[in-house]
């Protein structure tokens, strides 16, 4: 990590990197999330430093909590923000639509980062979208050094307005690395007081009413703030003209030549005075934005109402494409509107058949022996694998093939519920310790008080994993000044009084493998928690034990159990022979307790 | 000027590191930079692409295919899956030594023979020089330092724009200390090795 507590000079900043400093930058005081990808840097890079800028950082336990928190905080004047990734703020959503009737005192930002082209993701929402919905405004930064220096003019707004602001990031601002220049920080108190102002902040319907007008009103104001400010801009000579935002415009100002563009940062509202004088007098207009025609749609719009006959093109065109996310190869769908240099000629792809390389659960990963386990205790019954978000979606991959539905965090455990009273197929739902604690309680109740029989399993490695192995209810947090005790999953679920619980070590696949069964076989809601930590988390804390693992060839029949139940990428086959790959083996002994002629041996 | 980089390899081979010493290096000799990098779910294992891109002028974290001047292949079989970001000008440097995904270790699909894969690349292009990285980290001290190799062999490419003294400082500013030897030494190794390709 670069040093982002250096007061003055440039360094080369990942995106989230820069808008950590832009943050410390613009004086936030307060700040929370759940990780997400890609936005997941902010908070890694908050848990170090947070203390030390004297700003207040968590973790909450989901997104909705940590809009909720960070509310309040700017509710009382205190400059905040929220983080998550672009799914998140469906969950955050709830409290999001309504806070934009009270409105806040302090700057509060709602940062989404959204990921075009699904690289970490279960799908491809447009969250520019969310600020048309909620009434918000809304800014986009195109780059790590724009993103860094948004953040203040982000805050600026947002206080002028007394609303909270949208700051809308993609995968190619978040991860991608530009030089950054740093400034030096703006003096704010961390410490807040809220004035009670019941008709603004109770929005019970005789008050809301009256907010939803102020909110319109607000509004309007915002749009004259959007038509000055200097985060839309007018660049280049052409009488084609271009209107982009966001990474598109990286693309558009390096491939396109001759032409005008219109660089659009403060996306909500639109400067919509600005952009009919833009087109104006143009031959044509063309709108380069990614995922939905968010742009686009408003420039038609804004040009029917004006009476402007210019031409748009774009997605309604035909041109460019909603889903994905652009790149050069994209622009160059332009050329026959626009001039750009003759891109190179790519060389023939080689014409071997090259094996994939998909993500794949580690070496050592105990989520490949709770489903060796819960595989062989299934046996021929039939089941649905209701997964989660998390590594453990890896499970989908074969030789597992545990994972036959997924739809959101905490989607499994409630989608068990239906599958348990509509089919005879038996629901197992895996869940990871921090998608339990995000949003897999309500549905284990939910499960108990409508009597739905299912086995629910708490894939507990204790960490939030995926993201970059963030602290959860589970661990208890000790950052930040903070230290808290570790909560205990066993007695949550005890708490909810389910007909079977059991804690099993994945692995000792066998013993796990007899616990499923009995898990399977109850008559009602059945939780088994498998808990064992994840190593790649051991090894960061230099706790992780190492055990050497040998093959005694002489005793293996070569029957690969081994590789076909557990499919551990440290165990090799050379020619007819299993042998044991000394550099990624963790010692966890999983494929010596399969192992039918114990022909693997763990050094203790 | 601009010129780009594409880095290719598996996640854990130090494709990021790599991506940093080069960018650094290309900020301290006065360039605009803007990269690319793999994160989150793909790094468990997966294939992982980083993009570099330094010049006069340079905005874009992208650059479109087969516009790469340098593709750094850490692993043959991703640097052939890789081939068409490179054109018939770029130089290609490609490690020799395999990383077998899992499917392949397990013994449920092959791994293509490596002869094969350098015959394809050079079938399309004249500017291939193959390297034995491992080997030669190996040689200098420690496998892991391979990367510290691959940059070496970079910085004696033909025309690249990045002096090896600026390279070698800031490979040792971006490696714990007690490896900065190590590191020194094996990309002087890298260094020699393409240097001798040339002559």
């Amino acid at each position: 990590m670069a040093d982002i507590l250096s007061n003055s000079g440039t360094d080369l900043l990942l995106g989230n990197e820069a808008i950590t400093r832009g943050l410390i930058e613009a004086g936030v005081k307060f700040a929370s999330t759940y990780p997400g990808t890609p936005s997941s840097e902010i908070g890694n890079n908050l848990e170090k430093i947070s203390q030390e800028v004297g700003m207040y950082f968590e973790f909450s336990v989901n997104e909705k909590v940590a809009m909720e928190t960070a509310a309040a905080a700017a509710s009382s004047g205190v400059r905040s923000i929220v983080f998550m990734k672009h799914v998140g703020l469906n969950v955050a959503a709830d409290p999001m639509m309504t806070l934009a009737y009270s409105g806040v005192r302090g700057a509060m930002l709602i940062l989404t980062a959204d990921d075009p082209s699904l690289h970490s993701s279960q799908n491809e929402q447009d969250n520019r979208i969310y600020s048309k919905l909620a009434l918000l405004p809304m800014m986009e930064p195109s780059t790590p050094a724009e993103a860094k220096d948004m953040v203040a003019e982000a805050c600026r707004v947002s206080e002028e307005l007394e609303l909270p602001l949208i700051f809308r990031t993609t995968t190619r601002v978040n991860h991608a690395r530009g030089i950054v220049e740093f400034g030096t920080p703006e003096e704010t108190s961390a410490k807040g007081r809220f004035e009670k102002d019941t008709a603004r902040f109770v929005n019970i319907p005789a008050f809301a009413k009256k907010n939803r007008v102020k909110l319109l009103d607000l509004n309007r104001k915002a749009m004259a703030l959007s038509e000055v400010s200097p985060l839309n801009f007018i660049e280049g000579e052409g009488d084609t003209g271009v209107i982009t935002s966001g990474v598109s415009y990286t693309y558009v100002k390096e491939y396109i030549k001759d032409v005008q563009i219109l660089k659009l940062g403060f996306t909500n509202p639109l400067p919509e005075k600005k952009i009919a004088e833009f087109i104006k007098g143009k031959s044509r207009i063309i709108v380069v934005e990614e995922l939905e025609p968010f742009l686009e749609d408003q420039v038609l719009r804004i040009s029917a109402q004006n009476k402007l006959s210019v031409p748009v093109y774009g997605k309604r065109s035909g041109h460019l494409p909603v889903e994905w996310e652009y790149s050069p190869d994209v622009v160059v769908r332009l050329k026959d509107l626009v001039k750009m240099d003759e891109p190179p000629v790519p060389l023939k792809p080689v014409d071997i058949k090259l094996p994939g390389r998909p993500p794949t659960l580690c070496a050592g990963c105990p989520h490949r022996g709770i489903f060796a386990a819960t595989k062989k205790a299934m046996g021929k019954r039939e089941a649905v694998y209701c997964s989660d978000i998390g590594c453990y979606t890896l499970g989908v991959q074969s030789p597992f093939d545990m994972a036959d539905f997924i739809i959101c965090m905490g989607g499994g455990a409630g989608a068990a519920g239906g599958f348990a009273q509509v089919t005879d197929q038996k629901p197992v739902a895996f869940i990871g310790d921090s998608t339990f604690f995000h949003s897999g309680i309500p549905p284990l109740i939910s499960a108990k008080f409508n009597g739905h029989k299912l086995v629910m399993v708490i894939v507990d490695n204790r960490t939030t994993a995926m993201t970059g192995h963030q602290p959860n209810p589970g661990t208890g947090r000790d950052f930040g000044g903070v230290t808290t005790e570790a909560l205990d999953i066993e007695s949550v679920v005890k708490g909810i009084g389910v007909d079977f619980l059991a804690t099993v070590n994945p692995y000792d696949v066998k013993a796990a493998s007899k616990v499923m069964k009995e898990a399977i076989d109850t008559d009602g809601v059945a939780v088994v928690i498998s808990k064992m930590a994840c190593p790649l988390e051991l090894k960061k804390q230099r706790t992780l034990v190492i055990r050497e693992t040998k093959v005694d060839q002489s005793k293996c029949i070569k029957c690969y159990t081994c590789l076909k139940t557990i499919a551990c990428p440290a165990l090799v086959k050379r020619g007819d022979e299993v042998h044991v790959d000394e550099v990624q083996c963790i010692g966890c002994g999983m494929c010596a307790d399969v192992c039918p002629k114990d022909a693997i041996g763990v050094r203790q | 000027m601009r010129y780009t980089i594409q880095i290719v390899g598996v996640g854990g081979q130090g494709v990021l590191l790599a991506s940093m010493v080069l960018g650094s290096a290309a900020m301290n000799a006065g360039y605009k930079v803007a990269m690319s990098e793999v994160h989150g779910m793909a790094q468990r294992g997966g294939s992982v692409l980083c993009t570099l891109r330094f010049g006069d002028e340079v905005i874009s974290p992208l650059e479109s295919a087969g516009g790469a001047d340098l593709l750094m292949g850490f692993e043959p079989v991703e640097t052939c899956r890789n081939v068409s970001l490179a054109n018939k000008d770029t130089k290609i440097l490609m490690n020799l030594d395999p990383v077998y995904p899992s499917m392949v270790a397990a013994g449920f699909e092959d791994y293509p023979n490596i002869e094969e894969m350098v015959t394809a690349v050079k079938e399309r292009t004249e500017n291939l020089v193959t390297i034995d990285a491992t080997s030669i980290a190996i040689s200098a001290g420690k496998a892991v330092a391979a990367n510290a190799v691959m940059i070496g062999a970079v910085a004696a490419a033909k025309g690249f724009p990045l002096s090896k003294d600026l390279l070698k400082d800031m490979l040792a500013k971006n490696v714990p200390p007690k490896f900065v030897d190590l590191n020194k030494k094996a990309f002087d190794m890298g260094y020699e090795h393409m240097s001798k390709q040339k002559g």
